[in-house]
């Protein structure tokens, strides 16, 4: 029994939740312009995971294993990442809006990036990611002091976001501007919309650890955000070590943040939808709604994917542009649903 | 739980909202606070508890200094029920009280059995464990105010801070929580508006302006002249013959323009 009743709810939502993450993967990796079959791709993946030495036709091999596969893995480690964040921010600024993009996260983590990549200052993947910590950093203490000095409330703290979006995005114009050539302009205005086109295994090193890295922070701190529900003091009076708390659960969603944005653009409203879909299915309480949200976002941003590619015919469309699609309506939706306390 | 305050003080600025105050307290009494509005019992209550930034003074808890305890520690000691709680999540009664069990739990030490017991009679304590799966955000005042001390109470405090915990409450339950407050065992500080209420706690502390203008038995610190001077109300003691008890009426003072 004691196990019993928190284990229940858990075989309700997280082994189907399981279940169609691996299946969103499976199909990510079958759906595509060259639809694949289920066959080929797990002997692929057979071949490829342990010798298992079925014969596939060597393009399809590559097209699985070198390009779908690892685009999937890192959709899905993406998403899992800025749902997360979106559960970090929304429990400990205390606000149903927080979520990196509408925070200016994003796109302080955008300039960063674009700061390494074209002003050249540390350049690899390891040296852009670090770029976009840097700027995804310096955005949130900047959004979050003005939102503290003008008052410290809902509409203060989206309008800072606000504010903080547009002087980072305006940067990264500059910087594009300034210094970037015409080629490099096109390609980095292309990778800003969110595009999974360049992953490949390596981005993978980068972006699983970062997610499971995370993952557990949040895990580990699943009843200091639950505590935080009544505010700071609350929390404080609760036994929770606040100023310890908040820093590292900001570091990890600010860190998640700004790799997800480093791997693939600067990708709106994930961290918002994502979330408050999951309290309405499994409820406030973070030792649910961390593994939820986590699990959503992953399965959201590979059916994002997968539809980026088969909506144009032969044209992909930027993965950024589908959420906002789906997101914006979702946006709507909890705005609708959250006027009383605005 | 023997709590030693001394000389807390805390000023918003350059305002001195609470200046100076010191006290003892013994384990098992029930010591409250009085004071017109924004005397500064609430900042007390949050400089006992430790929750201000930049607070002056110390306090002790059976002899250790709080500012050596991490918070877990301080909330494994006490509990603090404040004037308001907000919260714009959608959590149930039953997730509020488990909050209390928050100092208590770990990655290692998950919440168990004797946790979900504890928090089961806690909502019993308070008449709420009919209500255990009902919204907090669907309740009245009243109910809102006896799940936070139901919530207080699994925290399994030796010390309870409760700023007006009578506050919206029915007769029957602010009857009911006085007399739960008289009979647990441990320390309680409470802020009370209803000065009869007051009458029932063991000792009593006036707050005027920030400063605490008289300590002591209810009986020796509320003469009606000081309730003339500090709250501005003519008060009529009168004897109730049920039990012999002192009881006043209040009577509005005119007060010439100062
Ligand atoms: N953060 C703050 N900044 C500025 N002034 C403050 C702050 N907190 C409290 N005060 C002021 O300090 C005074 C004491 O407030 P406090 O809440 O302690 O009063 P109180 O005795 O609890 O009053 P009440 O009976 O109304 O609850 C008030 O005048 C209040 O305006
Ligand atoms: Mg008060």
């Amino acid at each position: 029994m004691a196990a019993g009743s928190s284990l229940r709810p858990f075989a309700l939502w997280g082994l189907p939740g399981c279940c169609l993450l691996v299946a969103a993967v499976l199909a990510g990796v079958v759906v595509g312009e060259l639809p694949l079959p289920v066959d080929t791709v797990m002997a692929v993946i057979g071949n490829n995971l342990w010798n298992a030495g079925h014969a596939v036709d060597p393009i399809d091999g590559g097209i699985i294993w070198n390009y779908r596969l690892p685009r999937t893995l890192i959709a899905a480690a993406c998403g899992a990442g800025l749902a997360l964040s979106g559960v970090v921010l929304q429990s400990i600024v205390r606000n149903a809006l927080a979520d990196p993009y509408l925070l200016g996260v994003s796109a302080g983590a955008s300039t960063g990036a674009v700061a390494v990549t074209i002003l050249g200052v540390g350049g690899g993947l390891l040296g852009i990611s670090a770029g976009a910590f840097v700027g995804a950093s310096l955005a949130f203490v900047l959004v979050a002091i003005l939102a503290h000095a003008s008052g410290g409330g809902s509409a203060q703290l989206v309008l800072a976001g606000i504010a903080g979006s547009q002087l980072f995005n305006a940067l990264t114009s500059f910087i594009i501007a300034k210094s970037a050539s015409a080629e490099q302009a096109r390609g980095i205005m292309f990778w800003l919309l969110g595009n999974l086109s360049g992953a490949r295994w390596d981005d993978i090193g980068l972006a699983v650890p970062v997610v499971a890295v995370g993952f557990v922070i949040c895990l580990w701190c699943v009843r200091a955000m639950d505590a935080f529900s009544f505010g700071v003091s609350s929390a404080a009076s609760l036994g929770v070590a606040v100023r310890k708390v908040q820093i590292v659960l900001i570091g990890a969603a600010t860190l998640m943040t700004a790799s997800m944005v480093s791997l693939v653009g600067s990708i709106s409203f994930v961290g918002l939808v994502i979330p408050h879909a999951m309290r309405f299915l499994v409820g406030p309480r973070h030792a649910r709604l961390v593994p939820a949200s986590a699990l959503a976002g992953a399965i959201f941003m590979i059916a994002a994917d997968v539809a980026s590619r088969i909506l144009i015919p032969g044209q992909v469309v930027p993965i950024g542009v589908v959420t906002a699609l789906v997101g914006a309506p979702g946006f709507a939706l909890i705005l609708l649903q959250k006027r009383r306390q605005l | 739980m023997r709590v030693v305050a001394n000389d807390l003080g805390w000023s918003a600025g350059t305002k001195s909202i609470v200046n100076g105050v010191s006290m003892e307290i013994n384990a098992g009494e029930t010591f409250g606070l009085i004071g017109p509005n924004g005397s500064g019992k609430s900042t007390l209550l949050k400089l006992i508890a430790g929750l201000l930034p930049r607070a002056r003074g110390s306090v002790l808890l059976d002899g250790k200094p709080a500012h050596e305890l991490s918070r877990r520690e301080i909330a494994r000691r006490m509990a603090f029920v404040e004037q308001h709680a907000e919260t714009s999540e959608a959590l149930t009664v039953r997730d509020v009280v488990e909050l209390g069990r928050t100092p208590w739990l770990s990655s290692l030490a998950p919440f168990g059995q004797e946790d979900r017991s504890i928090v089961q009679n806690a909502l019993h304590t308070v008449g709420m464990n009919s209500m255990a799966e009902n919204r907090w955000d669907t309740l009245s005042g009243g109910e809102r105010q006896r799940v936070q001390i139901a919530r207080a109470l699994a925290q399994r405090p030796r010390l309870l801070l409760l700023d007006e915990p009578t506050n919206h409450l029915d007769i029957h339950h602010q009857l009911a929580l006085l007399r739960l407050i008289g009979h647990l065992p441990v320390t309680v500080i409470v802020a009370v508006h209803d000065l009869n209420q007051a009458m029932g706690c063991d000792r009593l502390a006036i707050m005027e302006r920030g400063e605490m203008v008289a300590c002591g038995p209810p009986g020796e610190v509320l003469t009606p002249e000081r309730l003339a001077s500090v709250f501005r109300v003519n008060a009529t003691p009168l004897r109730d013959p049920a039990d012999n008890a002192t009881v006043f009426r209040f009577h509005h003072m005119e007060i010439s323009a100062s």
